[in-house]
């Protein structure tokens, strides 16, 4: 069996080597839309023997719908045949691979891994001359030594090749070259039938502006879509692997067990709980730290302070959440880190005699970085909020005799807490999707403990550690990454949801 | 200026509450008030008329301090109340706007029950000894609003789910809960419809029994409906004051009666 | 109680008497607590500059470091029989001695240099020579390789010191600290004080900080910033030709195109999630996707591109709309009264007159992506990966390579304080980068800002 990892196929530009046809369908695409560009415009303004005043819409605009009718139908089935070809190569391939080479320990995507390393070697192989193409195709692994081979040209294999993988491989090729062949064909004909198409329809009367127009606003509607595509890949992409992980793993112990050691020999136990239970002990302390500081600085920012002090200290409290997470990670770990430590941790050195603390990673650490960053995103968001509480409503509670300082707590803060909690919600979905301090600053170990000196770890870090490096994605401790991505994404879009709804509602309250 | 206000004729004999002289007030460069000189008597309705921009409201909100809270906007001058000045340093505007109370152009009533907008006032000014005294409190401030009978089976109801003219005179009853000398309103009705206007204006003859009133207005038949004495602002400068029938029927200022005979506005 | 009549409710309250010059017990505790209010709120204020401070001093205070490097001048003499045995400067004989063969060189060069100053010492030729960096004969080699003509001439050289001379320079290694230390000995130590003396081994500026490639663990002094820019720039440059365009065809759609329906609905509402999904999620949708199952190659600047190009969409998109919400009516009436399609009056009219907006959200969405560092650990672009720059712009886009914050967290986990000088360093530039890019945003905002 190859031993196949990610970082050694992500050396190659594997299935790339396919993008040079692809690269000169796109290229002859373009070029037919330059040219239909010309001619279909001029055949407009010859349509009204070159009295441009006759024709409905603007000489450019035929030309614009000759691209159209040429680009858009080409370009769009080249992508779609792009993302489906490779979905249909692996199904027909992966029926070439004896069952019981599958089951050996390993899964089918590996196996493919594999199949599709070699193939890239051998087009490697051709690409440099090393051997012809029909020799490619007609090589058999019991006969020559196709790691040796492949080394030759640079292709470094883990182990040598099985027939079946080397047949599979030999028939990838096939399908591929065949299947970008046919890309280019179809595609061509495509654009060269909306060619003829534009030419038929740009006459004189013809509503070639109407047209562009309609054409550009469904390229609009589709950027807009994007965002759609967006979520779903992310849902699909997340939920498959989930499955996986769960055909593997007992669901159970990843909702209800209460242990994570994952162990790459197997038999690991997988649970999301002590996760969650670090993730969420973080997050309470950079809340504790950044809703009092943020919310108080908001009221003293948008109540009191003159505008002076307001254009002075806004921006610079603002440049806090400018800075890159990895700085704050860095900061947790490399300054706040040891300074609890020396506080904590140092035994009769330290500043508090004590010996609580054994290393610079501890809740106590992320959870205070974190609570640093959050403080701009908290006093911002609070900001807009209490601004947008009438000042009428202030005027009232001052008509009465209140002070400031009783408006703000019994009137303003009252008004404006449905929107403060919206706010507060948002923050803490940024705690627990929050990576890079977390993995800098809080450590490694997932357990269960109230004590905020010690090391724990969380969901993203978990996804970090599990997802780099070299990784399996046949195994259960890789793929449990993909539940666990899950799960946050989950949660963190519960939260989402749920604060802007609250703050939009608050919003509609005193529009 | 001083020429043109007039002193004579006092058809109440009740003793002067407010006292303001030469009060000028700036909003940034802008000159808003200018030698403002009037006396404001205890039980009675005072309103204040003019076009808009005149400086009317800004007068009125100069009285209870409110202006302090604008940054850009200065005031000078003297204003008395019961013969102590209210911008003495020593005066503390909290308690200033527990005795003189406000009510303003858009009901603003607190996002909170009915029953806590008006206990609002007697809570932070500590005028209730126990929850049953601030019953009472809450109790005789909406009657005397003119809302008792209209919200006391829904005390706990928010105050922002009443109409306007019920908000309107919830924020009255709100007002007058903190039990000051002095109301002022700063166009009370004019975010209301006809009838809740009507409403509003009966009340505010009421309250002249045991306040000193003093009301903005938009509309002359609503200050000839319920002031004893009338002022007219113009430009910043006070024009005239004097009796409301006098006012109205004949001004001494010739832009005094441009204005009631609807040539300036 | 309930039908008491209204003269009744109205009789006269007890008007509570006393002195408006005179503050009651009352408000005088009143207004302690406003005072006690008011300062919780400067304390606020207050503890957010303070953060912002030793956060900033920090920074500067442990990363300036990183852009001084301690160099040793020696003189070396290019042997001829240890480099072109056969005297016939034919470059590929050169190439086929290794580094190895270098070391001689370099070690006799050391003797030389400590004879001259006449330093007294027991040390060996070998542990003299193991003052400079490991790559310090790489260094040389290369020389000889550009110039087979100088050999057999004597040249003088600046090698980089180790890192431990570095730090020692830099007093963050001191004598204290390295009893446990065989990377370094006092009796070197004691050597490196003389030619500091002397004058051949000083601190000065280390252009290939911010220039250079990543170098292996056992090198920290050979490390630089340069190539992970270069992936940071070809990831923005992904990042801008895909974001922008896409986002303000977005924008103008939902802002001036779409129809009040629940489809319009759908995607607002996605868009609004999508900017507070966490960033490490659209890491996984990235290996997911672009890589397992598009097979794009691992650790490419394309792929990041890709991720972060998504993970900016939102923000542009938001930014964006509010430009072209900020454009008033009357432009589009106006446009449209001339008859204009709505189409033209959009492109012709309201998105120029949207353009600075538009380009000061981009600007702001790139920085925010540029310091994204979570998404590209999950798709391989972190670790001691590219040692050269890329020569062509397909190969900058396709070719494994880090980033700067990838590669600033990569030094941060190496757990060798060099290592974190140069963390350090990396976030003073990253942090250059990107106050500038804000700095460009503010500026544009304030050049073309209007108010309508």
């Amino acid at each position: 069996m190859i031993c196949a990892t990610r970082s050694q196929i992500g050396g190659y530009v594997g299935s790339l080597l396919n993008a040079g046809s692809v690269g000169f369908v796109v290229i002859a695409v373009l070029v037919l839309t330059a040219a239909g560009f010309v001619l279909v415009r001029g055949r407009a303004v010859a349509s009204v023997s070159g009295d441009a005043r006759r024709l409905h819409s603007l000489p450019n605009y035929y030309g614009y719908f000759a691209g159209m009718m040429v680009a858009v139908p080409a370009l769009l089935l080249t992508a779609l045949w792009m993302l489906i070809q490779p979905m249909v190569i692996q199904n027909t391939v992966i029926d070439l691979i004896p069952a019981d080479m599958v089951a050996e320990g390993s899964s089918v995507n590996l196996v493919m891994s594999d199949v599709r390393r070699v193939a890239d070697g051998l087009d490697v192989a051709v690409a440099q001359g090393a051997m012809t193409a029909d020799a490619a195709a007609a090589l058999e692994a019991d006969q020559t030594d196709v790691r040796a081979l492949l080394a030759d040209v640079g292709v470094a294999l883990g182990s040598d090749v099985a027939a079946p993988v080397l047949e599979a491989a030999q028939k990838y090729r096939v399908m591929t070259a065949r299947g970008t062949g046919t890309m280019a064909f179809v595609v061509l004909a495509l654009a060269i039938l909306g060619l003829i198409a534009a030419m038929w329809m740009s006459t004189g009367n013809f509503r070639a502006r109407n047209m562009v127009e309609r054409g550009v606003l469904v390229l609009l509607m589709l950027a807009a879509s994007l965002a759609i595509l967006t979520t779903v890949g992310i849902v699909l992409s997340m939920l498959f692997e989930s499955m996986n992980f769960f055909r593997m793993h007992p669901w159970t112990d990843f909702f209800f067990g209460g242990k994570w050691a994952p162990n790459f020999r197997g038999d690991s136990d997988l649970s999301i709980l002590p996760l969650l239970w670090g993730t969420m002990y973080i997050s309470v302390i950079a809340l504790l730290v950044a809703v009092p500081i943020g919310l108080f600085s908001a009221i003293y920012l948008s109540e009191y302070a003159s505008s002076s002090v307001r254009s002075f200290a806004k921006p610079l409290l603002e440049i806090l959440a400018g800075i890159p997470t990895i700085v704050y990670g860095l900061f947790a770990l490399l300054t706040v880190g040891p300074f609890l430590v020396n506080v904590f941790g140092r035994g009769d050195n330290g500043l508090l005699g004590v010996e609580w603390m054994s290393g610079a990673t501890a809740v106590l650490t992320a959870g205070l970085v974190m609570g640093i960053m959050l403080i701009p995103f908290v006093s911002s968001l609070s900001d807009d909020i209490i601004n947008a509480v009438p000042q009428s409503l202030r005027d009232g509670s001052f008509g009465l005799g209140a002070t400031h300082s009783e408006t703000v707590r019994q009137v303003v803060l009252p008004a404006a807490l449905p929107g403060i909690v919206g706010a507060i919600l948002l923050a803490a979905s940024r705690a627990i999707g929050e990576t890079m301090i977390v993995v800098l600053g809080a450590g490694a170990i997932a357990r269960f403990s109230a004590n905020p000196l010690e090391a724990m770890t969380t969901i993203t870090t978990r996804i970090v550690s599990q997802l780099t490096g070299d990784t399996n994605f046949a195994s259960p401790e890789t793929l449990v990454a993909f539940a666990l991505g899950l799960t946050l994404f989950v949660l963190t879009l519960g939260l989402n949801v749920l604060a802007l709804y609250i703050v939009r509602k608050y919003r509609e309250q005193y529009e | 200026m001083k020429d043109a206000v007039s002193w004579e004729n006092d058809v109440t004999t009740n003793t002067v509450k407010i006292a303001a002289r030469d009060v000028q007030v700036h909003y940034g460069d802008t000159h808003a008030i200018k030698d403002v000189n009037v006396d404001i008597e205890d039980k009675t309705v005072t309103a204040f008329i003019g076009p808009s921009g005149c400086g009317k409201s800004t007068f009125l909100r100069c009285i209870n301090r409110m202006n302090d809270t604008i940054d850009v906007c200065r005031v000078t001058g003297d204003i008395r109340i019961d013969g102590e000045d209210i911008y003495d340093r020593k005066v503390d505007p909290v308690q200033l706007r527990a005795k003189v109370g406000m009510v303003f152009q858009k009901p603003n009533p607190f996002p909170k029950s009915i029953y806590d907008n008006v206990a609002y006032g007697p809570r932070i000014h500590g005028l209730a000894r126990n929850k049953a005294d601030l019953d009472d409190i809450v109790e005789r401030a909406l009657k005397r609003g003119a809302i008792w009978d209209e919200v006391k089976d829904r005390l706990q109801a928010p105050g922002t789910g009443l109409s306007g003219g019920q908000q309107q005179r919830l924020c009255i009853a709100r007002a007058v809960a903190t039990e000051p000398e002095v109301l002022l309103m700063d166009e009370p009705c004019s975010a209301l419809d006809p009838i809740a206007t009507a409403q509003v204006e009966e009340l505010i003859d009421e309250l002249r029994q045991n306040y000193s009133v003093v009301i903005v207005t938009h509309s002359m038949q609503q200050a000839a409906r319920v002031s004893q004495r009338t002022a007219f602002f113009h430009l910043g400068n006070l024009v005239e004051f004097g009796d409301t029938d006098k006012i109205f029927t004949a001004p001494e200022d010739p832009r005094t009666e441009s204005y009631i005979t609807g040539r300036i506005g | 109680m309930t039908d008491m009549p209204i003269e009744n409710a109205g009789a006269a309250p007890a008007p509570r008497k006393g002195s408006l010059l005179e503050q009651d017990a009352r408000t005088r505790k009143r207004n302690r607590a406003e005072a006690r209010f008011k300062a919780y709120g400067i304390l606020a204020i207050a503890m957010g500059l303070l953060m912002l401070v030793i956060l900033l001093t920090t920074i500067v205070g442990r990363g300036t470091g990183a852009f001084q490097q301690t160099f040793l001048t020696v003189e070396v003499e290019l042997l001829e029989e240890k480099l072109d045995k056969k005297g016939n400067r034919d470059l590929a004989d050169i190439k086929k001695v290794s580094t190895f063969g270098y070391a001689p060189l370099m070690r006799a060069a050391l003797e030389a240099k400590v004879a001259e100053i006449g330093f007294e010492t027991d040390l060996k030729s070998k542990e003299m020579a193991a003052l400079l960096s490991k790559s310090a004969a790489a260094d040389l080699r290369n020389f000889v390789l550009e110039n087979p003509d100088m050999i057999g001439e004597t040249v003088e050289f600046k090698f980089l010191a180790q890192s431990r001379v570095d730090g020692y320079l830099k007093e963050r290694v001191t004598r204290a600290s390295i009893a446990n230390d065989k990377n370094i000995s006092a009796a070197q130590l004691d050597l490196v004080d003389a030619l500091v003396a002397e004058g051949s081994l000083q601190k000065q500026f280390n252009l290939a900080f911010i220039t250079g490639a990543d170098a292996s663990d056992q090198r920290p002094e050979a490390a630089g910033m340069g190539v992970s820019m270069i992936g940071s720039l070809f990831m923005m440059l992904v990042v801008l030709v895909l974001a922008l365009p896409i986002g303000v065809a977005a924008s103008i759609y939902l802002e001036e195109f779409a129809p009040k329906n629940w489809i319009t609905d759908i995607i607002e509402v996605n868009i609004a999630n999508l900017a507070a999904v966490p960033s490490i999620v659209f890491g996984i949708l990235g290996l997911a996707v672009f890589i397992n199952y598009m097979h794009l190659p691992n650790s490419a600047p394309l792929v990041g591109g890709l991720v972060l190009t998504l993970m900016t969409l939102p923000t542009i998109i938001i930014s964006t709309r509010a430009s072209l919400k900020a454009v008033p009516p009357s432009i589009r009436d106006a446009a449209l009264g001339v008859g204009a399609s709505k189409m033209q009056s959009v492109f012709h009219h309201v998105l120029p007159l949207a353009a600075p907006g538009i380009l000061t959200g981009t600007i702001i969405g790139l920085a925010q992506a540029l310091g994204e560092t979570a998404p590209l650990l999950l798709i391989g672009m972190v670790g001691f990966i590219a040692s050269n720059a890329p020569e062509t712009i397909g190969e900058g886009l396709m070719s494994p390579n880090s980033a700067m914050p990838a590669q600033i967290y990569e030094w941060a986990k190496r757990a060798d304080p060099a290592f974190y000088e140069r963390a350090w360093g990396g976030i003073i530039i990253l942090l250059v980068f990107l106050i500038t890019m804000n700095a460009i945003a503010v500026m544009l905002r304030r050049r073309f800002e209007r108010r309508w």
